[in-house]
């Protein structure tokens, strides 16, 4: 177990050092950032005096050693628009994110995979069929049209729910959370049903195919054969059968939408962090983009290094000899 | 002898795309409580397919169209899924070819087996556990309280097989299908599993169906053989008997197609061509095509004779027995 952990941070260790350079490439080896930070009618004297400030007159393996030794050091940068640290910045916006895509990923699973089950266990059902043409509908229609049909129906026909924003909030760890509020449930409701309709749609197949494919296995035939209920062997059978493609899905997902909730945070002007990432790109505000791309290549190795534990906890089969 | 089980004219088919399958048609037997009998035939002569009907196991597209299983006096065809689970593991039971694909790889050997007893009765953890622990020991399995926890994949092969084996009789019951249970696993251990099996069932008066395609195994096991060839029963009695005085000629060719240490380095015999497709099988005696004796009799349907001991579906059965007709 140890040994699979330091492979891993090893690994982990590797795939930063790689997204650094790419970043490094991306953001800092293209396009010209003295053009954004100074008034054009500034002096030829200013221009070079702040090339060199910001160290733009090294040669490009100075500047990405330069940068390097600063992400060390933890020192991400100032946001140009915000003025105020990125690092700051991003983890003041990380809890909105966090909190919707929480809820989204786990509603979508808790909804999905139950339904899709049903669906395996009884395809030619009524309620099978019409579980199968919701996901259709999550699959393919495209997720700011759902969000601007919601936000017409539930807040501007209906009136029932608010349009944006966070709403009330309550502090917990020192930062402001939607979820503790009555309040702040009514706001996070339509974003995170409008992000959640495609992993919902997810879910409910993945969890079909397997159902279907297992309930053909000669493992639930035994199980049958042993006088076992059908509700007992998709409880205690099959979803132990299917559940690591859905843990998964539900680690990838978790991971993108954390990173890339950015149409539901538009549409609902949901201040987190794929927001923030529209506006810096709009702005080029060059810290904050770099910073958080690190953080979402952070994010998703500790989101498949957990997976892999979910793993080995699922399938005995998957557990080292000797680790225990 | 009390009779466990008569089943009569049971016919399973399958509605395929291809027509449509009589897997099992016109089946009769009868089993006493306690009996071992013996279901031969090669692959696809509907002998699985018979033992999930005795279960009601059948999934979609098949159906038992037909004829009637009587297990203790009750009739199981027609009779409701939620009754028939109830019956199911609590009075017939039935154990898989292969052991590491019926057994679930992710829950432990304890879970399995308090599934299985929670299934018909309301059971304690601890309880659960001194049942099984008791039933592993008996079907030879050492140490049995600490392979409760482990996973499957842990056990070797013949030691899944004996917990599957230990779960089929978790629950005590009066028969138990046996689906070619030693097919996967090597011969030392089967011949360990084999005579364990008889020992087994002796004590618990358990009557055992052993399906398999192998007559020596067969015969080292069962009281009685049932040999079966497209969907039908062609021929029955007491294993002896039959091995010895074959009435069938596909028994007969069943038998000359066994490798034999007597007669090293012979080709074996094979009963010319191949099992029929069950869609569409041929007037008259479905094995007339692959018969040496087949002559015009066999275009139309022989009808079941019966001695006092031994039944046979032919029209020229071998042999100096007096075949009633």
């Amino acid at each position: 177990m140890l040994g699979f952990v330091l492979q891993r941070l090893l690994q982990a260790l590797v795939v930063m050092l790689a997204i650094s350079a790419l970043v490094f490439a991306g953001v800092y080896g293209i396009g010209n950032p003295i053009d954004v930070l100074i008034s054009p009618d500034a002096t030829q004297a200013i221009r070079l005096a702040t090339i060199a400030a910001y160290g733009l007159d090294q040669p490009l393996h100075i500047q990405y050693r330069d940068f390097l030794l600063r992400l060390l050091a933890g020192d991400f940068g100032r946001s140009f628009v915000f003025n105020m640290p990125v690092l700051d910045l991003i983890l003041s916006r990380l809890p909105a994110t966090l909190e919707l895509t929480l809820v989204a990923v786990l509603g979508a699973t808790a909804i999905g995979v139950p339904l899709g089950m049903y669906a395996g266990y009884r395809p030619d059902s009524i309620a099978a069929r019409l579980v199968m043409a919701l996901s259709v509908i999550g699959f393919s229609v495209p997720t700011f049209w759902i969000g601007l049909v919601l936000i017409l129906t539930f807040a501007v026909s209906l009136g029932w729910l608010p349009a944006g924003g966070r709403g009330e909030t309550a502090m917990l760890f020192g930062t402001a959370w939607s979820f503790l509020t009555l309040d702040g449930w009514s706001h996070l409701l339509l974003p995170a049903v409008n992000l959640s309709l495609f992993k919902f749609a997810m879910m409910v197949r993945l969890a079909r195919a397997g159902t279907r494919e297992a309930m053909l296995s000669d493992t639930v035939k035994f199980a049958r054969a042993a006088g076992e209920s059908d509700a007992v062997i998709l409880r205690r059978h099959v979803l132990r059968l299917i559940a690591i493609p859905i843990v998964t899905v539900f680690g990838l997902e978790f991971g993108s939408t954390l990173a890339f909730a950015v149409v539901t945070e538009t549409i609902f002007s949901w201040p987190g962090v794929g927001k923030l990432i529209i506006d810096s790109i709009s702005s080029l505000d060059r810290p904050v983009m770099v910073a958080y791309l690190m953080l979402v290549a952070f994010l998703f190795i500790c989101i498949n290094f957990t997976v892999d534990i979910a793993y080995a906890a699922l399938d005995p089969r998957l557990r080292v000899k000797g680790a225990a | 002898m009390n009779a466990l089980l008569a089943v009569e004219n049971l016919a399973t088919h399958f509605a395929t795309r291809n027509g449509l399958v009589k897997a099992v048609d016109g089946v009769s037997f009868h089993l006493d409580a306690g009996e071992i009998v013996g279901l031969v035939g090669e692959s696809g002569s509907g002998k699985t397919v018979t033992g999930f009907s005795l279960l009601g196991l059948v999934d979609a597209p098949g159906r038992i169209v037909g004829g009637s299983i009587k297990l203790e006096g009750r009739e199981l065809v027609g009779l409701p899924q939620a009754e028939l689970r109830k019956l199911r593991g609590r009075r017939v039971a039935m154990v898989f070819q292969d052991p590491s694909a019926t057994l679930n790889p992710v829950l432990t050997i304890e879970t399995q087996m308090r599934l299985a007893l929670e299934a018909h009765e309301r059971v304690g953890a601890a309880a659960a556990r001194d049942r099984s622990a008791d039933l592993l020991t008996r079907v030879g399995i050492p140490d049995a309280r600490r392979r409760l926890e482990t996973y499957p994949h842990q056990l070797s092969g013949g030691m899944r097989q004996r917990v599957a084996i230990a779960i089929a009789l978790l629950n005590r019951p009066s028969l138990i299908v046996c689906d070619e249970p030693t097919t996967a696993l090597d011969v030392s251990i089967q011949a360990q599993i084999l005579a364990q099996m008889k020992a087994l069932a002796a004590d618990f008066g358990t009557a055992l169906i052993w399906i398999s395609h192998d007559l020596a195994t067969v015969s080292a096991l069962a009281s009685r053989i049932l040999v079966m060839y497209a969907g039908r029963i062609v021929e029955e009695g007491p294993t002896g008997e039959v091995l010895r005085k074959p009435a069938h000629p596909y028994t007969q060719g069943l038998l000359d197609s066994l490798p034999s240490i007597a007669a090293p380095g012979e080709d074996l015999r094979q009963i010319p061509g191949s099992t029929p497709s069950l869609a569409n099988l041929p007037e008259g005696c479905a094995f007339a095509p692959r018969c040496a004796f087949a002559d015009a009799a066999c275009k139309s349907a022989p009808a079941t004779r019966r001695t006092a001991t031994r039944a046979v579906r032919c029209h020229h059965p071998l042999g100096e027995v007096a075949w009633p007709l």
